[in-house]
């Protein structure tokens, strides 16, 4: 029997299999068999490429040929044409939009450049529902250098030293929280996964667990290890179904390898992970609501501190880490935290996903080290503003951030840099917009979103958001005074600063951050005064005098 | 079976290597590549059983830094099958009449030790623009 010459790789992430991947690979496997070449090629369903835009993607190895946009139809072309003549498929490669010029590699497109992957090392690249092929590439390696060869605290020392910060939107240093965690005297102790993503347009999680899920068990056993506890759990929300899935198959095979489960390699180390579905509320995605519904209660966070490290699931110090953060965990111990900390910036170590989306070329998945600026992101890898149109903002950290305009585009993006500039990393969505897009209108989509996720506990949250989106539905109706968006500014930095947690803490960002930098578009609805030049605050105060 | 030992982990790995060894993801060494020309016909003097060859050589040394890729047709049709082998820094050199006894010998002296077999070289006599 010939060995193995070619693999057919096919993606079957979220967003390719909504645009039948799932066929395509079926009709290739069919017409593979028909041809009699079943022994020489293997199909291979891998997670999401990040080339979302241009899905549903095929690689073929070792070819190293990119096909975009593959239909079920044409399946047979590349049976016919690559695999028993070795004739690229010229129709299905992909043409970088400005020079219309044909790239067939992965590596030469402008898309894949720029990125450097560790989170998604192995996103696309490997069969999530195969944990041998997750092996053959140095998986579990990591969990037993760990087990085998260090203490508990060259752990932690080796995540501190890495620099790694919460890859949520926090950014705390992940190192610091293991440590907290690992201090506290308490016989029981929890590692959580906080794989709530919430954030409109974000889904890199999501494509951490559909496409590698085995790194992030094996990062939840290290810190299991780190902080002292032998239980995990992984808080999904019900709307992944397919990451749910695959993590159950990874976990079956994880046990049944004895990578997860009792005296792991050997060792007296036992640790086992269960799942918790949430029902996808925005709000949970904040740690102490995470471990209030794991806890069977209203998804309501509590006041911090205690600290979930501290006290956390049922009352237990609780280590609660987002996905991404984890899925840096296996290359950072086995390359060395020295490693990780010479990528991206002083401050803000190793890379980080995007996902880009709006008004932009390319919308994907994207890893790029810190540091990079936002124009290399939207301009290069993203491929610029579709149709021509003029870039007008991107709004980074979902509903919690702010927008960012043209002058700051060649800002090296870090956490405290985009802080800095008013808005935040966030979990790493990345909405761009364009010169049709009216600012007004996008800071009132966000708050009627947060509007909505407020979980009702405190009164700045529940109440203020409501006003402060009916204040923005009065301006874009036309009706509004200069009264009014007085108002509305004193109201967002009440919201901000009296609100118990950081879903209604931030909030306001989106429309202090529009009001900052597009002040003139909130004038332009404001009817009853003559467009002030400045910050409308004195002529407001004035008219209002004047009415008296 | 449970893996015990880091030892046991990375025997598995090396059972698993040849289900992953084919993909290099992103992260792209200098490799050798083995262009075998696959048009009708190459095809029909029998390309196929010398690419699955090529695999299998390689295979059974171990080598893993070799592509074998298949090709379509590059004009020598009265010389098929032919094999291009292109080892970075080199010249391409190709190879034709090929037949699957010959592959040993290629993967051997060409691919192992890097001598080029004289008598199974065409010339090319042609440039790519």
């Amino acid at each position: 029997m010939a060995k193995e010459r070619t693999n057919i790789l096919v993606c079957a992430g979220t967003g390719c299999l909504a645009s039948e991947s799932e066929k395509v690979a079926k009709n290739l496997e069919l017409i593979v068999r028909a041809r009699g070449y079943s022994d020489e090629v293997k199909i291979v369903k891998t997670g999401c490429f990040g080339f979302c835009e241009q899905g549903p993607i095929v690689k073929i190895e070792p070819d190293n040929i990119f096909y975009v946009r593959v239909g079920p139809k044409d399946a047979k072309d590349i049976v016919d044409e690559q695999i028993v003549k070795g004739r690229k498929v010229e129709r299905l490669l992909f043409k970088e939009s400005e020079k219309d010029k044909v790239v067939d590699k992965h590596e030469e497109m402008s898309f894949y450049k720029k990125q450097l992957r560790i989170a998604l090392k192995n996103c696309g690249l490997i069969n999530p529902e195969d944990i041998y092929e997750y092996i053959a590439l140095g998986g579990y390696e990591a969990l037993g250098k760990v087990l085998i060869s260090m203490t508990r605290n060259e752990v932690i020392n080796e995540v501190k030293e890495s620099g790694l910060r919460g890859r949520g939107g926090g950014g705390f240093p992940t190192g610091l929280k293991w440590g907290i965690t690992k201090e506290q005297d308490s016989e029981v102790k929890f590692m959580v996964c906080n794989a709530d993503e919430g954030d409109p347009g974000a889904f890199m999680d999501r494509s951490i667990l559909e496409g590698d899920p085995h790194s992030v068990l094996e990062a939840m056993a290290i810190g299991g290890y780190a902080i002292g506890a032998d239980k995990g759990l992984i808080y999904i929300r019900a709307e992944y179904p397919l990451a749910i899935a695959r993590l159950n198959i990874a976990l079956k095979q994880a046990r049944e390898l004895g990578l997860l489960g009792e005296n792991i390699f050997g060792t007296d180390f036992s640790f086992d992970i269960d799942i918790k579905l949430g029902a996808g509320a925005f709000v949970c995605g904040e740690e102490t609501a995470l471990l209030n519904s794991c806890e069977g209660q209203r998804g309501e966070p509590n006041f911090k501190p205690p600290f979930p490290a501290e006290e956390g699931y049922w009352g237990h110090p609780t280590c609660v880490n987002n996905v991404e953060t984890l899925a840096n965990i296996p290359a950072i111990i086995n390359r060395g935290g020295k490693w990780f900390s010479s990528i991206g910036t002083e401050k803000s170590s190793g890379t980080k996903v995007f996902a880009l989306a709006g008004k932009v070329n390319n919308v994907g998945l994207v890893e790029v080290p810190m540091g990079i600026t936002l124009r290399e992101i939207i301009f290069d890898i993203g491929g610029g503003i579709p149709n021509g149109k003029k870039f007008k903002a991107v709004q980074t950290g979902g509903p919690s951030g702010g927008v960012i305009t043209e002058k700051d585009l060649d800002t090296p993006i870090d956490y405290d840099s985009l802080i800095a500039k008013g808005s935040m990393m966030g979990s790493g969505g990345m909405i761009v917009m364009d010169e049709d897009d009216n600012m007004v209108n996008i800071a009132k989509f966000y708050l009627e979103f947060t509007m909505d996720e407020a979980c009702g506990k405190c009164g700045p949250g529940r109440i203020g958001t409501i006003r402060i989106y009916e204040l923005l539905k009065k301006i874009t109706s036309g009706n509004a005074t200069m009264a009014d968006l007085d108002a509305i500014k004193q109201l967002c930095y009440m919201v901000k600063d009296s609100s118990l947690c950081g879903l209604c803490q931030t909030a306001p960002n989106p429309v202090i951050s529009t009001m900052k930098h597009f002040w003139n578009e909130y004038l332009d609805f404001i009817k009853d005064v003559d467009h002030p030049q400045g910050e409308g605050k004195y002529a407001a105060k004035n008219k209002i005098q004047k009415q008296a | 079976m449970k893996i015990k030992s880091l030892e046991e982990l990375k025997k598995i790995r090396e059972e698993s290597m040849g289900g992953v060894n084919l993909r290099h993801g992103e992260a792209r060494g200098e490799s050798i590549e083995i262009l075998v020309g696959m048009g009708t016909c190459g095809i029909s003097a029998g390309a196929r059983g010398i690419l699955n060859r090529f695999v299998d050589e390689l295979a059974k040394k171990k080598i893993d830094n070799v592509r074998v890729i298949p090709v379509g047709c590059i004009g020598y049709c009265h010389s098929e099958p032919t094999v291009q082998i292109n080892i970075p820094g080199q010249e391409p050199v190709l190879y034709g009449n090929i037949t699957e006894d010959k592959v040993k010998d290629i993967v051997e002296s060409h691919i192992h030790k890097g001598v080029v077999i004289q008598n199974l070289k065409i010339d090319i006599r042609h440039t790519r623009g």
